[in-house]
């Protein structure tokens, strides 16, 4: 019980990076355990996809073709399965939406311990240590696991991606999918965030977060994009409040952004929306809270209340 | 005869943490620490009191893994509109500092078996340690069907079918079926969620709040006895090489100004 299992990580008939990344993540535990890395690809072209993913420190790719898209009970007995065939030592997912809708399922059928959002990750070959964070960022942890195997789902952009190519076996998975057992189907996929205006396209934008505190008080923010000729942008709970439309949205679920200059008001910096910011050339951030995590890349701050400095900024361009 | 759901909805009281704190041993200092409703649980309760008002619904009933500080926020969950509340409790869980997914999911699914609820209405994750994995362990551990992070649930329910929105990452939105009895992990933004009336806060002292030890659910305390420990906590290394603006706010938007108009903005 050595080997590491990574289960790639796709949608839409896209490989996504966090698979690459998965693949550094299993080589380097791979390498204190002393054995191999595998890596699963269940789903869609997968005889493609494990192409593009043998990369170098890949051992062994196992495919399962079953069905075009996710399905999370397709993907539970895949991996089950493989694992009761590998007997790895652990199991490696993404922290992606759909890894969360199987690996806390597979965790629980196996009767693995889980470590979800790991953003490190150490072992010794016999106790694992996962550091991630808690209290939206606001600190670190170290969580030991004191288990023979577990499963670990890895935050995406944390390891590098793995690159050259790799001389892993590529095999077809012989699994046997229970039909019945499959209580949930895809029925579409919409695209979200469309409309009149495209917040990735803009050079400035001017981005608002919950320190606006009332959706009034967004009329500063409106003022100061207008003299600025910036675009209005936000963070999640402005548009969970239903303030702005989706569109304007930055963040891992809303859009990825790069414009030359991104003010970042009352937006403490959670790392979801930090991962739809963060190629932005220049970030300026405005708060209240020297120790926001927005301060960790933000080039320039000002740590003083947005209603005192936005419309002293606006008036610089009246 | 209604024949109506019922909707179990494990609701958390989070630690929330002030701006400027300090770190005792693997702990935050108790003086930075206040205590709210986790925000996720607090949209899926609105979820949960809308089926009702729809008339989807019976019943709302909510389950808390917490000591007796915690029925406050318990009680705000009852004045939005849940109708009773479960309180899961015991000496065994005093000194687990880490509860870990395995042990929820153990405690969870007792409660789930007593109460038999076709729908289970969970938050994507606690504010606090952001696991987010336990509302589908639970739905593996009682053989339920389950979707995570959704953030649109079709108030019909025909046939036993839920039809939701999955929010995946970059803006796309799945849309999926799936067989009740269920557990949706619900995302912000899916409702509002009202603020309780004073009307509901005082019937929310009247609701039942049932406490429940490992005995009475008939968990062994072996079970809560995770395979993680919090070893550490410390505030992470900030890479920042961030220049800050010092003074009033004139002078400060004064050389953020120069910033942009050196950028080129407004130009």
């Amino acid at each position: 019980m050595t080997d590491v299992l990574a289960v790639a990580d796709h949608r839409r008939g896209e490989l996504r990076d966090v698979s690459y990344e998965l693949v550094t993540a299993g080589r380097e535990l791979a390498d204190v355990t002393g054995g191999n890395l595998h890596l699963a690809i269940i789903s869609g072209p997968v005889d493609d996809f494990a192409e593009k993913a043998n990369r170098e420190g890949v051992d062994a790719i196992h495919t399962v073709s079953h069905g075009e898209e996710f399905n999370h009970d397709v993907y539970t007995q895949a991996i089950t399965q493989l694992y009761d065939a590998i007997a790895p030592q652990y199991v490696l997912a993404p922290n992606s939406v759909n890894g969360l809708d199987y690996a806390p399922a597979v965790a629980d059928e196996l009767d693995l311990p889980i470590v979800t959002d790991a953003v490190g990750l150490e072992a010794d070959g016999q106790t694992l240590i996962a550091n991630r964070e808690m209290y939206g960022g606001k600190v670190e942890t170290t969580v030991e696991v004191d288990a023979e195997s577990a499963l670990v789902t890895i935050r995406s952009a944390e390891w590098p991606t793995a690159e050259g190519t790799g001389d892993a076996e590529i095999e077809a998975f012989d699994v046997e999918i229970d039909e019945d057992a499959i209580g949930s189907s895809v029925t579409g996929f919409e695209e979200v965030g469309g409309g009149d205006v495209d917040i990735s396209e803009a050079d400035v934008l001017v981005s608002i977060g919950r320190g606006i505190e009332e959706e009034e008080n967004l009329d500063i923010i409106r003022e100061l994009a207008d003299a600025l000729d910036a675009t209005l942008s936000s963070s999640r709970p402005i548009v969970d409040n239903g303030w702005l439309p989706k569109n304007r949205q930055v963040g891992q679920s809303g859009k990825v952004v790069t414009p030359d200059v991104y003010i970042a008001i009352g937006i403490s910096g959670a790392v979801q929306h930090v991962a739809g910011m963060k190629g932005s050339d220049t970030i300026v951030a405005i708060n209240t809270d020297p120790n926001a995590p927005i301060m960790d890349i933000a080039d320039y701050a000002i740590h003083d209340d947005l209603f005192d400095v936005v419309p002293a900024l606006t008036e610089q361009f009246q | 005869m209604s024949n109506g759901l019922c909707v179990l909805v494990p609701v958390t009281e989070v630690a929330t943490v002030e701006d400027e704190f300090e770190i005792e041993g693997t702990a935050i200092a108790d003086q930075y620490l206040g205590a709210d409703l986790n925000e996720w649980d607090d949209y899926a309760v609105e979820e949960a009191v809308q089926l009702q008002e729809a008339g989807l619904a019976d019943e709302v009933v909510t389950v808390t893994i917490g000591p007796e500080d915690c029925e406050q926020t318990i009680r705000q969950a009852l004045a939005k509109g849940a109708d009773r509340a479960i309180r899961v409790w015991d000496d065994a869980l005093e000194g687990v500092d880490l509860l870990d997914v395995g042990a929820k999911t153990e405690l969870l699914k007792a409660v789930v078996e007593a109460e038999e609820p076709d729908l289970v209405l969970s938050g994507v994750q606690s504010g606090d340690d952001s696991f987010g994995a336990t509302g589908v362990s639970l739905a593996s551990a009682v053989d339920f069907q389950w979707g995570a992070v959704v953030n649109g649930l079709e108030h019909d329910l025909e046939d036993g079918v839920a039809s939701v929105r999955r929010e995946l990452e970059g803006g796309v939105e799945e849309l999926t079926d799936i067989d009740l009895p269920a557990v949706l992990t619900i995302q912000t933004g899916i409702n509002e969620p009202r603020y309780a009336s004073l009307r509901g806060i005082r019937q929310a002292q009247r609701k039942d709040l049932d406490v429940q030890t490992l005995a009475d659910l008939g968990v062994d305390a072996s079970a809560v006895e995770g395979d993680l420990e919090l070893s550490e906590m410390y505030e992470p290394e900030t890479e920042s090489d961030v220049t800050v603006w010092e003074g009033g706010a004139d002078d400060t938007a004064g050389q953020l100004a120069e910033l942009l108009r050196e950028k080129g903005v407004a130009q």
